[in-house]
């Protein structure tokens, strides 16, 4: 049985619609709120593998579903949706790590008072990411594209009244508006030479031969195509949505919102939507590759940025002291990763990464929501510590997804699909950095896991927290559970050997052989980075919570410089937000200088005016309208008791007018 | 019951709800919330109009529809100053505190 694609949408509008009912549900029941929520996504999830299934079952074959929003002038505007492997697949993932997370957010958010506009903010999201996957027009894409970051602005300043996720929240939504100003432009000027923004319309969408080959013949300012023009535009969208290098400032401070947004939104989905756009509009990228002379191809950008992002997300993550933000930059550098393999052509192997990292990077941040709620909200690493004991499920589940994330070799998902990459940025023809610097990555990565691991679950407690911690309840760990399983598991979707997933998505996938020697480096350079991370952490844990990291140490300079994240906020704090401040600054002065100076020369030409006026007043015109004046007054004084000051009151007497008048008119008619 | 009177009922409706809104909340945002609502109930009756007019097939409704909202937005961005500004000075959005200008 396979989901009929005229019925896409019900796939992205159960969960919206659960968001609209649990709005209105009381605030007194929140598990009716959470049960909505779950039930919806439940019944998407099932869709979603419907869905799967009818796009596996010919993967070449393009379902979509065409549909008119609005006619004005002689165009029309139609929106879409489409069911291809990559769509399906991803939204079935999205529906089941977001199953899960849901499950996880029962326990965690148990006492929260306001756990109703929770599960109304996730259900929001969730609708809004699925649609996002299935749509078959880029500016339904883009509408779901603004709905997901808007979620994730509710969601990181779910906990307002701190002022920390208030600023984070405002951070993200403003940082991300800058790259969506880019895909905004992209997607006018997409439609302004195309004439269409669907994706694929029998021959006439956007990512179809006719429109590919008009976009990359025609160029533009500094002889780009248009096409890499409007795919590095895109590319900016993708950028801010995914954390790349330079717009990667809001996804650390993402983490001020409760840990299950950040596993769901800020780990699993949302963020690799950027991944996911470049994966989509692959062809649009990649349709400059054929011009001899282009200047740039927006594929070596994509690549460049993310190898930058790669290597600088990784190596920020080594210093960091709250577990949440070394996943954080790790997740940075993971998507870096993704977006270096898209940009190196294997857009297969970026989606593949995404599927895993989906999974492994979930159960680690549930794992870190886990210890956090066991020692009562304790984040900081130093005073953590020994927990291994304590919560065995949480470490035991938190270690396969270290080493998932790690890359080693061969049980874990996380290994294949990095390998994956690798090879990718191996066989890049027009540079061999990027390659060198995704190994750095590698070796980085092993070694701040090893480093997570071994300060929270070795050693002996190190703080209060630590020490009073108790294993979390099962509603929080069957999902960790789970999650572990697919973190072994899905990595076998896409091995050399029998890569069902990359051919799955790209039938024209050819596997290549050769990649053994290219093994034997990655698997030492992880060995490399486990061995160094557990020489410095994990023979010798710190004592307590004040000794300093070793780290710190041996390379105290460099510690520093990493700690601060290499000064990117300062950075921008100096010149954007200083820029900003000027031209606020400017802007008030010439309000307080030109147009009050203006304005206060009326006033006094007008206080001249009257000190004439107020002479003839008073010697000439005085005795005789004394008399009327008083006579005035009285009157005004009855009738300003009519004027309450109260708006309302005015509104009741505006309506009961409107009425009076309407009754006149309507018996007028009558005689 | 033609289309037209669909529309016709569907946005006395709409228009009424914002009319009760505007008269029994006494939170001023939601007042404003009222307003739109109301706007967007007149904005229908002119998409109504237009689509079941005489003359559909031109573009009169759109026009009238898209510049009142333009107007409705401007409108909103100056509610909800005025709102900010209330805020500030009596620390609540309370319509029912805002009278000081009573005669």
């Amino acid at each position: 049985m396979h989901l009929p694609v005229q019925l896409t949408w019900l796939i992205p509008a159960l969960p919206a619609a659960a968001a609209a009912m649990i709005a209105v549900v009381p605030a007194r029941r929140p598990g009716l709120g959470a049960g909505l929520a779950l039930a919806a996504l439940a019944g998407s999830l099932l869709l979603a593998v419907l869905a799967l299934g009818g796009a596996l079952a010919d993967p070449a074959a393009r379902l979509t579903h065409t549909f008119t929003w609005f006619a004005v002038g002689h165009g029309a505007i139609r929106l879409g949706w489409l069911l291809d492997p990559l769509g399906t697949l991803l939204a079935v993932m999205v529906a089941a790590v977001g199953l899960l997370i849901f499950t996880f957010s029962l326990g965690y958010l148990r006492d929260d008072p306001r756990a109703k506009q929770f599960f109304c903010f996730l259900s929001l999201f969730a609708g809004a990411m699925l649609g996002l996957l299935l749509a078959n027009s880029l500016l339904l894409l883009f509408v779901c594209w603004e709905l997901v970051g808007l979620a994730s602005y509710l969601l990181i300043g779910f906990w307002f009244q701190r002022p920390a996720a208030a600023q984070a929240a405002r951070k993200a939504f403003i940082t991300t508006r800058i790259g969506d100003l880019g895909l905004l432009l992209g997607l006018v000027w997409l439609q302004d030479s195309t004439g269409t923004l669907l994706l694929f319309d029998g021959g006439r969408g956007v990512l179809e031969a006719e429109a590919l080959g008009s976009l990359a013949g025609a160029t533009t300012v500094g002889g780009l195509a248009v096409s890499t023009a409007i795919g590095l535009l895109l590319f900016c969208g993708a950028a801010g949505k995914s954390g790349q290098v330079p717009l990667h400032v809001w996804l650390p401070d993402a983490m001020e919102g409760p840990t299950p947004v950040s596993a769901l939104i800020h780990a699993a989905t949302m963020v690799a939507a950027g991944v996911f756009l470049v994966a989509r509009v692959f062809p649009l990228l990649a349709a400059d590759l054929a011009l001899p002379h282009a200047p740039v191809h927006a594929l070596s950008v994509v690549a460049t940025v993310g190898a930058v992002t790669a290597l600088f997300g990784a190596a920020v993550a080594v210093a960091q002291d709250d577990i949440k933000r070394v996943l954080a930059f790790s997740t940075v550098s993971q998507l870096g990763y993704m977006m270096l393999a898209a940009g190196t052509g294997a857009w297969t192997a970026a989606i593949f990464h995404l599927l895993t990292h989906a999974c492994f990077k979930a159960l680690l941040f549930l794992g870190a929501g886990s210890v956090i709620h066991a020692t009562h909200h304790e984040q900081d690493i130093r005073r953590l510590g020994g927990l291994r004991g304590r919560l065995p499920v949480t470490g035991a589940t938190f270690a396969v997804g270290m080493m998932a994330l790690a890359g080693v070799p061969f049980l874990f998902s996380g290994f294949w699909s990095k390998e994956a990459i690798l090879h990718a940025a191996h066989g890049w023809a027009i540079s061999p950095l990027p390659f060198l610097v995704a190994l750095a990555a590698v070796a980085l990565t092993a070694f701040y896991m090893t480093r997570l691991l071994a300060e929270v679950f070795a050693g002996a407690p190190r703080g209060h927290g630590a020490e009073t911690a108790h294993e979390s309840p099962a509603v929080m760990t069957v999902p960790l559970v789970v999650l572990a399983l697919a973190s072994v598991g899905l990595g076998f979707l896409g091995t050399p050997w029998w890569p069902w997933l990359q051919r799955t998505l790209d039938p024209t996938f050819k596997a290549e052989a050769g990649g053994a020697g290219l093994m034997a480096v990655s698997i030492a350079l992880v060995a490399a980075g486990i061995l160094a991370g557990w020489a410095r952490y994990g023979r010798h844990p710190r004592s307590d919570a004040r000794a300093p990291d070793p780290l710190a140490r041996s390379v105290p300079r460099l510690h520093r410089a990493l700690a601060a994240r290499l000064g990117c906020d300062e950075l921008y704090a100096a010149t954007l937000g200083r820029l900003n401040a000027a031209l606020a600054a400017a802007a008030n002065a010439l309000d307080r200088s030109v147009w009050d100076g203006c304005v206060r020369l009326l006033a006094r030409l007008g206080a001249y005016a009257g000190l004439v006026s107020r002479e003839t007043d008073e010697e000439v015109l005085n005795g005789g309208f004394n008399a009327a004046g008083d006579g005035l007054r009285a009157s005004g004084r009855a009738y300003a008791r009519t004027q309450t000051g109260d708006a309302h009151g005015y509104v009741w007497m505006l309506a009961a007018g409107f009425v009076l008048l309407a009754l006149a008119v309507l018996l007028g008619g009558a005689r | 019951m033609s289309p037209l009177q669909a529309c016709l009922l569907f946005s006395s409706a709409l228009f009424s709800l914002g009319l009760i809104a505007v008269l029994v909340r006494s939170n001023a945002i939601l007042v404003l919330l009222g307003v739109e609502l109301m706007l967007n109930a007149a904005n229908l009756n002119f998409i109504a109009f237009w689509r079941y007019g005489p003359a559909p097939a031109e573009g009169h409704g759109v026009v009238f529809v898209v510049f009142a909202l333009a107007v409705a937005a401007a409108e909103a961005a100056v509610g909800l100053a005025l709102v900010i500004a209330l805020h500030r000075h009596q620390r609540n959005v309370r319509l029912g505190d805002a009278r000081r200008l009573h005669g």
